[in-house]
């Protein structure tokens, strides 16, 4: 297989571009020698296996992480070398988990927004950012619910009223951690449908970290493989998502199909039990 | 998109119950300062009260007013404003509901110099310094062990508190048991915390400082509601959590240890002011910070004229703990309906 560790796409144009990124929590590093680019209104998904550095890379992307060495550029300019306000004015991320301060509303959650926004001395929300939060809050359906505490809402409920936090940031880039996770089947195509109109009509930059593949390969632009810190490919989905390339990275067994919406992946079984199964009637 | 309509009324500080909570804490400070003024050993008349004040009327009364329950009552006011928005800082600062303004080994540290000047017969006038310098120190020292290994987590931070507490504790109770009993009677009002015959001279030595740390402290609403969103969350927001942490726990430390140098170490306030007003004024720290501050100058100035109306005067200290431990299980109990 060639070489894929590189992102091939011209690095010029990227709206955020990492450059040669090493990084992780300790000294060791977990993203090794990352390189990638995200151009504007395109979403490019994250997927491979648990602890393959997923998380870490958006951490690293979105400053909450420094790297060890490397660069990461948000617009042409270094994001380590910026203040984390002014970073967050024009990019967000949701991460994987949050917690909920008992008894905030919608509302209040979605305020916080527009916290990078503001100078330290305006106390309050000023007539845009008053706009902004409810143009979010509406964006993201949430309109009915917005003085509900959100620890009463629905897990996906909750989910699109964090989404709408950080569309109240008026972001360009997106970051999202594995956003579906903890939704139903329902669910998880609603906030991808979301994600998907904000992304053509606001142009919105978009990284996502997907464990379902084919929810993956239906909405991106482009994918990237990753495996112990490594891309291993990027492109285009029907590219990136090939037998080999899911054996190598998931270890399992598969074969892909083109149906109505598009290339999905059918899962036969972990390429392991697959060589054991075998090894009786070998010997 | 069109822009969204919205109504004004969404966003008025009327809808977080702040005002109302604010009137209602002022008008209580204002009452029980009044009462407070009149109570005492010599009772005093609204009439008599109100000559006083403007420095008319009985000599004595004067006196009474201006030199001794004025600058107590005062003095109250200070230790339970920097108690109350202390204790508000750091649980929101660690997400525990349990922190309180000792929790980073302050009380300790303050405690450990305090009992060691006076068991070791050190100049009074100095005891309320040098436990306001053992009290930051100590804070600092919590502080340094909470950043090992770099970031700044609040396990950490909690575990190097009660660490460092226990050890200085087990120090002062070794110093309490040697000192001769006239001394001991001392160390222990001071641990217990009293405001009797605190005057012009504390007020006017801390107060100053207090009342600038009262005012960054409400600087810091914002990042401590971005705090309570997680550390990622926080972070993504714009935060720095390194930075963010050392100016709360600096802020709270200052408060704590100035309030613990005039009056010794008052319990409960701290810890309960603020969960009180969380019940009032939901979430928000931007309101829960000032309203601490009201709260917790209310609630001592009542705890002090409590303390006062018997006929053996109590430390104010257990007054708060006699007090605080019934009120916290009511709040406990009553966030535990709400929420079932």
């Amino acid at each position: 297989m060639d070489n894929y560790n590189h992102d091939s796409y011209n690095l010029s144009e990227a709206l955020l571009e990492a450059r040669n990124l090493f990084g992780g929590y300790s000294k060791q590093a977990i993203v090794k020698d990352v390189s990638l680019s995200l151009h504007k209104g395109e979403w490019l998904s994250l997927v491979g296996a648990n602890g393959s550095g997923k998380s870490t890379l958006l951490k690293l992307c979105s400053r909450i992480l420094s790297p060890q060495t490397g660069t990461v550029l948000l617009d042409g300019k270094a994001i380590h070398q910026q203040s984390a306000q002014s970073v967050a004015r024009q990019l967000a991320i949701l991460p994987q988990q949050q917690t909920i301060p008992s008894g905030l509303t919608v509302r209040q959650l979605v305020s916080l927004g527009r916290t990078p926004h503001q100078p330290w001395w305006q106390w309050d929300l000023n007539l845009e950012d008053r706009e902004m939060v409810e143009k979010a809050i509406a964006q993201t359906q949430l309109t009915a619910f917005s003085d509900r505490p959100v620890e009463q809402l629905s897990g996906g409920e909750r989910q699109r009223a964090f989404l709408a936090l950080t569309l109240a940031q008026d972001p360009q880039v997106l970051l999202l951690d594995e956003p579906t996770t903890f939704l139903d089947l329902h669910h998880q195509l609603e906030l991808l449908e979301l994600l998907k109109n904000l992304n053509q009509e606001r142009q919105l930059s978009i990284i996502t970290v997907l464990h379902d593949i084919n929810l993956a390969v239906r909405y991106s632009d482009r994918l990237a493989m990753l495996k112990q810190g490594e891309i291993t490919a990027i492109g285009t989905p029907p590219d990136v998502i090939t037998p080999e390339n899911l054996r190598q990275v998931f270890d399992v067994e598969a074969v892909t199909i083109i149906t109505p919406v598009g290339l999905q992946i059918c899962l036969l079984s972990p390429s392991h039990t697959l060589v054991r199964s075998r090894e009786p009637t070998a010997l | 998109m069109t822009v969204q309509k919205f109504r004004i009324s969404n966003y008025s500080i009327l809808r977080d119950r702040f005002l109302p909570t604010l009137v209602l804490l002022t008008m209580g400070l204002l009452l029980t300062m009044t009462v407070s003024l009149c109570q005492g050993a010599v009772p005093l008349s609204g009439n008599e009260l109100w000559q006083a004040l403007w420095h008319q009327g009985e000599s004595i009364n004067q006196t009474i007013i201006w030199e001794l329950r004025l600058p107590r009552i005062i003095a109250a006011m200070v230790v339970g404003a920097a108690l109350g928005m202390s204790g508000a800082l750091l649980q929101g600062m660690l997400r525990n509901g349990l922190a309180d303004p000792f929790v980073l080994g302050i009380s300790a540290g303050a405690g450990l110099v305090a009992i060691a000047m006076i068991t070791l017969g050190a100049v009074q006038t100095l005891v309320p310094l040098g436990a306001w310098v053992g009290a930051i120190a100590t804070a600092a020292l919590v502080y340094s062990l909470g950043y090992l290994g770099g970031g700044m987590s609040v396990e950490r931070l909690i575990l190097a508190g009660v660490a460092i507490s226990s050890m200085f504790g087990a120090i002062q109770t070794t110093l309490l048991l040697l000192a001769d009993d006239g001394r001991i009677q001392s160390a222990l009002n001071w641990l217990i915390g009293s405001l009797n015959g605190r005057g012009w001279s504390e007020v006017t030595n801390t107060g100053p400082y207090v009342g600038m740390a009262l005012i960054a402290g409400c600087l810091l609403a914002r990042p401590l509601n971005l705090l309570n969103l997680g550390d990622d969350m926080a972070s993504g927001l714009g935060t720095s959590l390194v930075r963010s942490r050392l100016a709360i726990g600096a802020v709270a430390s200052l408060l704590a240890a100035s309030a613990v140098s005039m009056a010794g170490l008052i319990g409960f306030v701290g810890l309960v002011v603020p969960h009180g007003v969380r019940l009032l004024v939901g979430s928000d720290y931007r309101w829960i910070l000032p309203c601490s501050a009201i709260g917790g100058a209310w609630v001592l100035t009542l705890a002090d004229l409590l303390s006062r109306l018997g006929t053996v005067e109590l430390p104010v200290g257990a007054v708060t703990a006699l007090l605080g431990s019934p009120l916290f299980i009511w709040l406990l109990y009553r966030r535990g309906s709400r929420n079932g």
